[in-house]
Order: C-alpha cells, then sequence, then structure tokens
C-alpha cells in the first residue's frame, strides 16, 4: 500500500500491459511460472517507482526489470551449477536496451498475448480458485496482496494457492493451450470473477468486465460478447442494490433513477453485436440468452411494465440448451419458475418449482422464490414460513438480513409499500 | 493487551432470561432496531480500536471425523441436535482488560428483541491464547 498510490488510469494501463510483457517472454522460451514471478516482482516495483518516476516508455520499463528478475533469479539458482552459469550468463535481451520491439510485441500482437496468457491461466487442469488467482494476477496485472483482500484469505495463502497453480501447469504450457473448448473455461472464469463480489480497494467484477472487454477485443465468438453484456447489464443495477443503511432492495423495489444508463447502453450495444451474428448452426449461448433476460429488466421503466412474456420467451431458449434441466440447469428453471408466476400466475409458478424440490430443495434460492410467489399469491403464512426457511439456508450476510426482514415483513401483514 | 472471542449462540447455553421466538417472527421494526443496533456496536468498536473481527455462521452443523485408513470420512448431525450448544458467530475484540470484554459483551446481550426492549441474551466470553511463550527473565 503507497502512500501516494499512482493515478487509477496510469494503473490501469500499468495492469494492462503485464499479460502483453508476459507472453513476449514466454514466446521468447522463457518459462511461464518463473516469467510470471519476474512480471509480478517488475509490477510492485513499478506500483513503487512511477509515482515520482515516470517511464517514458512503461511497456519497455516493465519488460527491462522483468528481465532483469529472471536473469536475477538463474543467477542465484546457477551459483550452484556452473554449467547452467554458462548457459545463461549470455542474457537473450539486454537489461538496459531492452524495448518492445527487442521482446517481440507489436501493438498488432496485443490481443493475440493477452489471449494466450489468457488461456494459459484458465487451464482445465486447474482447480476453479486457481484458476481465478492466476488470472487475475497475469492478466488482470493485481499483485498476490490485492488479489488476498479481494477473497479475505492471508497474503500468503494466496501466494501459495497461485505457485501451487503454477506448477500444476509445469511443462510447456504453450503447447498444450491452444484448444477450441478452452474459451467455454476462460468464459467461465471471468464470470467466476465478477461473481465474486466486491470487496477491499479493488471491485473484482470491475477487472473481470476489463478483462471481457479484451477478450472480446481479440475473438470473434458471440458468447464473449453475451458474457460482457451479461456483467455490464447487471452491473448497471449496483448502484441501487442497497440502501443508504446497506440493505439488500431486490430488482423489484429498486430505484431505476440510479442505475448506470451508460452501462446498461454499452451492454445492449454489445449484445445485440453478438446476436447479429447468430445462424441457424449457431444459436444464441448461455450467456447471450441471460443477458437478453438482463437486458429486459433494465429496460423496464418501472417493475410493473416488466416484460415478462419476452423473458419467459428467453428462459424457455435457455432451458433448452440442456437435455435435463432440472438435473443439469435448476438455476435456470427457478428463474423461469418466477417469469411464470408473472405469466400465467404464482400458482404455476410454485408447480415449476415443485420440480426442483429433489434437487433444490435444501438450497436458499429455492425457498426464497417459493416465499416471493406465495407472497404474490396472497398466501402470507406460506410466504413468511418460506422466507424463513431461505434465511436459514443463507450463506450471506446482507441476504440472510434481507430475508429476515422479508419473513417478519409478511407475517406483520406487511406489504412491500409500507415497509419503505 | 489480551484478546477475548465473544461468541454468540442460536442455542444453548444458561437457562434464558426470558423466552423469545426467532427474529422472522418479530414485528418488522423491531427487526429493523435490533439490526442496527448490531451495526453499531462493530462501528463503534472499530472506531475505539478494540474490533478484530466478527463472523456469522450458518446454523448447518456437521460434526466429522476421521474414518480410518482408505475410508471416508465419518459425519453425523450430532447425537441430540436440538439441544446442544449451536454458535451463531462472534467477535473477536482487543481490549485493556477481562472487565472490558464482559463490558463490551453485556452491551452486546442489551441489543433490543420484540416489543423494543432488551434480549438479555447469553454470552459466551473466552480468551485467545497468545502465540509466543512469555519471556522466562
Amino acid at each position: 500500500m503507497q502512500d501516494e498510490p499512482i493515478p487509477r488510469r496510469d494503473e490501469s494501463a500499468l495492469r494492462a500491459l503485464v499479460p502483453r510483457v508476459l507472453a513476449s517472454l514466454v514466446r521468447r522460451g522463457e518459462d511461464f511460472d518463473a516469467a510470471e514471478d519476474a512480471i509480478q516482482e517488475a509490477l510492485i516495483e513499478a506500483l513503487r517507482v512511477w509515482p515520482d518516476h515516470p517511464p517514458d516508455d512503461p511497456r519497455a520499463w516493465l519488460a527491462a526489470v522483468a528481465t532483469r528478475r529472471l536473469i536475477d533469479a538463474r543467477r542465484s539458482e546457477a551459483a550452484r551449477s556452473r554449467r547452467e552459469e554458462v548457459v545463461y550468463l549470455e542474457p537473450r535481451v539486454g537489461v538496459g536496451d531492452a524495448t518492445g520491439d527487442a521482446l517481440g510485441g507489436d501493438d498488432e500482437n496485443e490481443g493475440d498475448d493477452t489471449l494466450f496468457v489468457l488461456f494459459c491461466c484458465c487451464h482445465p487442469d486447474l482447480a476453479p480458485t486457481s484458476q481465478v488467482a492466476l488470472t487475475l494476477r497475469a492478466v488482470g496485472g493485481l499483485t498476490t496482496r490485492e488479489i488476498a483482500d479481494a477473497f479475505y484469505v492471508p497474503e500468503a495463502t494466496m501466494a501459495q494457492r497461485i505457485s501451487r497453480a503454477k506448477r500444476t501447469l509445469g511443462g510447456p504450457t504453450a503447447a498444450r493451450l491452444d484448444r477450441p473448448g478452452d474459451l467455454a473455461v476462460v468464459l467461465r472464469v471471468l464470470y467466476l470473477i465478477y461473481t465474486t463480489g466486491h470487496a477491499s480497494r479493488i471491485d473484482l467484477a470491475d477487472e473481470a468486465i476489463r478483462l471481457t472487454r479484451q477478450l472480446t477485443l481479440v475473438t470473434d465468438e458471440p458468447e464473449a460478447r453475451g458474457l460482457l453484456a451479461l456483467m455490464l447489464l447487471g452491473h448497471a443495477r449496483l448502484p441501487a442494490r442497497f440502501d443508504a443503511e446497506g440493505r439488500l432492495v431486490t430488482l423489484d423495489r429498486q430505484d431505476r433513477t440510479r442505475w448506470n444508463a451508460r452501462e446498461i447502453a454499452e451492454g445492449v450495444h454489445v449484445l445485440q453485436s453478438a446476436l447479429a451474428m447468430q445462424t441457424d448452426d449457431r444459436p444464441p449461448g448461455r450467456h447471450q440468452i441471460e443477458a437478453a433476460i438482463s437486458a429486459l429488466h433494465d429496460d423496464a421503466a418501472t417493475a410493473e411494465e416488466t416484460d415478462w412474456l419476452q423473458i419467459l420467451a428467453w428462459y424457455d431458449e435457455l432451458v433448452a440448451l440442456t437435455d435435463d434441466p432440472v438435473r443439469d440447469d435448476p438455476a435456470a428453471v427457478l428463474g423461469r419458475a418466477v417469469a411464470v408466476g408473472h405469466v400465467l400466475g404464482p400458482a404455476a409458478g410454485l408447480r415449476e418449482t415443485d420440480r426442483l424440490r429433489e434437487v433444490l430443495g435444501e438450497r436458499q434460492k429455492w425457498h426464497a422464490v417459493r416465499g416471493y410467489l406465495h407472497e404474490q399469491g396472497g398466501d402470507l403464512a406460506g410466504a413468511g414460513a418460506a422466507y424463513a426457511e431461505a434465511a436459514e439456508r443463507a450463506t450471506n450476510l446482507a441476504e440472510r438480513d434481507h430475508l429476515v426482514r422479508q419473513a417478519a415483513r409478511v407475517r406483520a401483514g406487511t406489504g412491500p409499500a409500507e415497509d419503505r | 493487551m489480551p484478546k477475548y472471542l465473544i461468541l454468540k449462540h442460536y442455542r444453548g447455553g444458561p437457562e434464558p432470561h426470558h423466552p423469545f421466538p426467532t427474529m422472522d417472527q418479530w414485528a418488522p421494526e423491531d427487526v429493523e432496531a435490533h439490526m442496527a443496533f448490531l451495526h453499531n456496536v462493530a462501528d463503534t468498536l472499530r472506531a475505539s480500536g478494540e474490533y478484530v473481527d466478527g463472523q456469522a455462521l450458518t446454523p448447518k452443523r456437521t460434526w466429522v471425523r476421521y474414518g480410518g485408513p482408505d475410508a471416508a470420512p465419518v459425519t453425523t448431525d450430532g447425537p441430540h441436535p436440538e439441544t446442544s450448544d449451536l454458535i451463531a458467530g462472534w467477535y473477536m475484540v482487543d481490549v485493556e482488560s477481562y472487565e472490558r470484554a464482559l463490558e463490551i459483551a453485556a452491551w452486546v446481550s442489551s441489543e433490543p428483541g420484540p416489543g423494543g426492549g432488551p434480549l438479555y441474551e447469553w454470552l459466551d466470553v473466552r480468551e485467545v491464547m497468545s502465540g509466543k511463550a512469555s519471556s522466562d527473565d
């Protein structure tokens, strides 16, 4: 934590350089693990030095410092082995004169570099927590400290998670990393970062949006755009999600004037560009469908004006993506039940949730949705019991408190309006 | 300065001062008052420099033990899940004295309950052992 951090704009420019410099080092033949460590050290050095001594060429500075760290690391290793010293003391790039060109990078390669590192970090052999941590460090340009703070774990724990992940990768990663199926994993990791939330100085949702935006610049895959749209359209509502006292406010009761109109506009635009690429062979994927549902919520000036008929139609598409949606995608079936409740009535919605009892019966969300549908149908006792059941299963304090309030409110026979 | 863990319970502990229903059955304004009180406790302890940590636990508990070589861990909900102690959460405070820890716990226990009066909830105060051996001279 510096006393005078470098301005946010410069800082995000610095972070964007991290995957590019890393990719150029790896392409030059450096080991991914060692190069990633070297970049991390260079980054920490940059955060310390740049506020007072901004470099003329940030990228060349970062590359030069990382290269010097790599050489230093080898020297200390080589002290144990004369033979290694002979091999390594000849640096492939002079420390003093390292430039972007010398590292084989130019702006044309920028996107490929980011994608390359992203695919390395989201390797399918890694556990999701490792993929997330490594992506934030190597692609997001965050320090281990910042990532640890964002996840509320000690820095040493996060450092261990990252080095273990890199050991798992091991070997010549580059050779195994260009499999086309991997994009789905990358998208899942980015979404996981997005949903992990907002803590400390680093807002992980902002980070996820930044990284996904970078990804959409280098791949035409519509699902990448779908994911970016989904993030933007949800993030736009964030300013209205909590009231002044920090209490959770559900979508139907949010102050919609507080939604971020710029993010909604961008999200809709990105989604349209993705949907425009669909063909009979390539119908919209999960992220595009979820973004479309989110866009319909964002589009309504009041909760009453929500176009539930269209939302239900998109949910039909979503559940059609899997053969057995109750088992394979119960969250989609549950979301659809709410839409059914609005279109066909609360009783019909509740019947839809019945199909999920076996799969989701122990989950907070299932009880919360049933509480909502009971309340919509005027069964306040049923709603109170369901909200209380949901509260008991909550794993998030703000959500638990919200559900306790909901239970108390419906049991007192008070409608949402009087509660405000 | 000694550290103390102040434990809140879902159930268990001495005979309650008076019985009360779970919070989802209180009047909405009593729920609000209760939550606001506890937020204020945490804020005040932060401001006084005594707050170390505070966490809430979900009520689902699983007892688990080693199952033996090549066997899965053995789990159970416990022999008498409805009567055994169940911790709901804690504050960890770093304070001048044991007396101050009791004072903080008693303040937490004065939290408003249904009807607005104090809950008189029993809290469990435990001293945290320090990590290093004390000086031997």
